[in-house]
C-alpha cells in the first residue's frame, strides 16, 4: 500500500479518488495564486516602506502586475548559452520549481482542530483532512524537499558555463547545506515536545496559546528556525546567492524567458511555504487563538472553515515579516554568514535541544526540576566558555601563523 | 499496484546505476546517482519504511551528493575524463574479478540467509498506518539507542575520527607555511 491519505486506505472508490484529485488541483491553484499575490504584496509593501508607489497600473492597486509580468516573460526569447550543458540547463528550473510545490502538500490548510478533533472534515460523506497528504514522516518530508531544492540552484549556476552564476551557485549550496543543520536542530525541539512527526499531529498538540510551540519550547528554537529559514530561502539579509552588486544576477544570470520565471516563481512559492511551515510548527497552524478556555471565535463561520482563515491570517503576518526583513536589514558578508550558521545557530540549537530533553526526562522520572535545571545551566555555561576559548585560540593562531588552509 | 511501483522504482535504480558508470561527465554521473537514491527511497516507502525513505533523501541526496557536486565544481574537474589513460596498471581486470566475487558473495548470502532474515524480522511488528503513524520511528529509535547503542556510538566516533584526520591531512604544516612565505 502506497496511499497516504486516509481516504485511500480502504478500497479505491470513485468519490474519494475525485476528492483527492480535487485537493491536488486546489493546492496547486492556491499555490500559484498565493505566489502571484505574494509577488504583488512584496512589491507594494516594500514600495510603501521606501516611500514609493509601487505597481499601480494593472488592475485595482496593480494587483494583476504579476500576471502581466508572467505573460511578458512567456513571450520573451528563450536563450541557451553556447557553453552551457543543455540538458542540465533545461532541467535546473524544474528542480527548483517542483520541490517548491511539493512542500506545500503537507501543510494543514484548515479544518477543525478544536476539542481534540484531528482536523478532519466531512466532504460529500467522506472524512478527510484539509491537506493534500499527511505522511507519517510529515516534517521530515519538508526537510527532504528543501534539500532537493538545493540542486535546482546549484545545477543552474554550474550548467550556465559562466563564471558569476557558478560563484553564485557555489555560495548557495554551501549556505543552504550549512543552514539546513540549524533548521533541523530547531525542528527537533518541536518534535521532542509534540512527540510526532506528522504535521496535523503537531497542530493538534497546540490547542491553547501556552501550548503553541513558540512558547512551550521557549522562544529560542523559533528564532533559530526563523533565521535558518530565511537563509534557506536565500532571502535578504542572506541573499548572497544573487547579490546583484557582486554577481551581476547570481545563479540565474544566464536564464531568460519562462525558465527565469520558474526560478522567480519557486523563490516566492518557497517563501509562502516556509511561512506556512513556521505557522504550522510554532503557531498552531489552523488553530484559533485560545487563552485558557476562552477561544477567539469568528462568528457565523463553521469551525471547519474557520481554520483556513486563521492559517491565512498567521501566514500573512510572516510574509509581512519577511518583506520587512528585506527592507530593513543590510546583507551579511559571506564569512559573517558562515560564522552565524556554524558558530552561533548550530551550537545554540544543539544546546537548547539538550536542555529541553533533560527537562522532559526530569519531568517523566519526577526528578528535582530545580536541581536538573541548575546542573544543565552550569553545563551549558561551561560548554559556552569552552567554545569561546576554542574560538579565541584559533583566531590567535590564525593571526600569528596565517591561514592554515 | 505494489508490483507497478516496484517496477518503476527498480527501473529508476537500474537506469541511475548504469548512468553512474557510463556517463563520462562527473556531474552527469553524480546526477544519475541521485536518481538511484530516489528509486531506493521509493522502494523504502513501498515497504512502509517512511522514516528510512525520508532520511535517505535528506542525507544521501540532500547532503552527500551535494557535497560531491560541490567538490567537482570547486576543483574544476567538471570536464569529460579521458578514459584511455590508466593511473593504475591492471586496474580493469582486477575490477572485473572483484565485482564478480562480490556478486557471488551476495547471491550466496541471499540464498543461504533468507531463512535467518525471516527469523530476525519476526519480532518486529508491521506498523498499522491508520492508527500509529510513528511506529517506524519509535522502533528504529528503540533498537538504535538500546540494543545497538555501542555500535551506533562507535560508528559516530569513527566518522569524527575521519573528519579530524582529513582536516589534519589537509592542513599545511608550520614549516610549509614559513617556506611559502620566504
Amino acid at each position: 500500500m502506497i496511499a497516504l491519505d486516509s481516504l485511500l486506505l480502504d478500497e479505491i472508490l470513485w468519490a474519494p479518488l475525485l476528492i483527492v484529485l480535487l485537493k491536488v488541483v486546489v493546492v496547486f491553484i492556491v499555490g500559484l495564486l498565493a505566489t502571484m499575490l505574494m509577488v504583488w504584496f512584496e512589491r507594494k509593501a516594500i514600495a510603501g516602506m521606501q516611500n514609493r508607489i509601487g505597481p499601480n497600473k494593472t488592475g485595482p492597486f496593480g494587483i494583476m502586475q504579476t500576471l502581466a509580468d508572467g505573460i511578458k516573460l512567456f513571450f520573451k526569447e528563450d536563450l541557451i548559452p553556447n557553453r552551457s550543458d543543455r540538458f542540465v540547463f533545461a532541467l535546473a528550473p524544474f528542480l527548483s520549481f517542483v520541490p517548491a510545490f511539493l512542500a506545500f502538500a503537507i501543510i494543514p490548510l484548515g479544518g477543525d482542530f478544536r476539542d481534540g478533533n484531528g482536523g478532519e472534515v466531512t466532504w460529500f460523506g467522506h472524512v478527510t483532512k484539509v491537506q493534500l497528504a499527511d505522511p507519517p514522516v510529515g516534517v521530515l518530508f519538508a526537510l527532504a524537499i528543501s534539500s532537493i531544492a538545493v540542486y535546482g540552484i546549484m545545477l543552474a549556476g554550474w550548467s550556465s558555463g559562466s563564471k558569476y552564476p557558478l560563484i553564485g551557485s557555489v555560495r548557495a549550496s554551501a549556505q543552504m547545506v550549512s543552514y539546513e543543520a540549524a533548521l533541523g536542530l530547531s525542528l527537533a525541539c518541536v518534535l521532542l515536545l509534540a512527540g510526532t512527526l506528522s504535521t496535523s499531529g503537531i497542530v493538534a498538540a497546540q490547542a491553547t496559546i501556552t501550548q503553541w510551540n513558540v512558547i512551550s519550547t521557549g522562544i529560542v528554537p523559533f528564532i533559530i528556525f526563523l533565521i535558518a529559514a530565511t537563509a534557506e530561502l536565500n532571502r535578504p539579509p542572506f541573499d548572497l546567492v544573487e547579490a546583484e552588486q557582486e554577481l551581476v544576477g547570481g545563479f540565474n544570470t544566464e536564464y531568460s524567458s519562462i525558465r527565469f520565471a520558474l526560478f522567480y516563481l519557486a523563490e516566492f512559492m518557497n517563501t509562502v511555504t516556509m511561512s506556512a511551515l513556521i505557522v504550522t510548527l510554532f503557531f498552531g497552524g489552523p488553530q484559533p487563538i485560545a487563552i485558557g478556555n476562552f477561544v477567539f471565535d469568528i462568528p457565523l463561520v463553521p469551525n471547519a472553515v474557520e481554520g483556513t482563515f486563521w492559517l491565512l491570517a498567521k501566514v500573512l503576518v510572516f510574509l509581512y515579516i519577511y518583506i520587512w526583513f528585506r527592507a530593513t536589514l543590510p546583507r551579511l558578508r559571506y564569512d559573517q554568514l558562515m560564522d552565524l550558521g556554524w558558530k552561533v545557530l548550530i551550537p545554540g540549537g544543539l544546546g537548547w535541544f539538550m536542555l529541553l530533553a533533560s527537562q522532559r526526562m526530569a519531568r517523566q522520572n519526577e526528578w528535582n526540576i530545580i536541581l536538573v535545571t541548575t546542573i544543565s545551566v552550569v553545563v551549558m555555561v561551561g560548554c559556552y566558555l569552552l567554545l569561546q576559548a576554542a574560538f579565541t585560540q584559533s583566531t590567535r593562531q590564525r593571526e600569528t601563523q596565517g591561514p592554515m588552509f | 499496484m505494489e508490483l507497478f511501483v516496484f517496477g518503476c522504482a527498480a527501473l529508476m535504480v537500474v537506469i541511475g546505476a548504469v548512468g553512474v558508470i557510463t556517463r563520462k561527465h562527473p556531474v552527469h554521473a553524480a546526477l544519475s546517482l541521485v536518481l538511484t537514491l530516489f528509486g531506493v527511497a521509493v522502494l523504502f516507502v513501498a515497504q512502509q519504511a517512511h522514516f528510512l525513505a525520508a532520511v535517505q533523501v535528506i542525507v544521501y541526496a540532500g547532503a552527500i551528493v551535494v557535497l560531491f557536486l560541490f567538490v567537482i565544481m570547486l576543483l574544476g574537474v567538471d570536464r569529460v575524463e579521458n578514459l584511455r589513460t590508466e593511473p593504475l596498471a591492471a586496474q580493469r581486470p582486477l575490477a572485473v574479478a572483484v565485482s564478480l566475487g562480490l556478486i557471488g558473495i551476495l547471491v550466496a548470502a541471499f540464498a543461504t540467509g533468507s531463512g535467518v532474515l525471516h527469523e530476525r524480522g519476526a519480532g518486529l511488528k508491521i506498523p498499522d498506518l491508520a492508527n500509529e503513524s510513528d511506529a517506524n520511528t519509535t522502533q528504529l529509535a528503540q533498537s538504535i539507542f538500546s540494543q545497538y547503542v555501542v555500535a551506533f556510538e562507535v560508528t559516530s566516533v569513527l566518522l569524527v575520527v575521519a573528519v579530524v584526520g582529513t582536516v589534519l591531512l589537509a592542513r599545511r604544516t608550520k614549516s610549509a607555511v614559513t617556506e611559502n612565505s620566504k
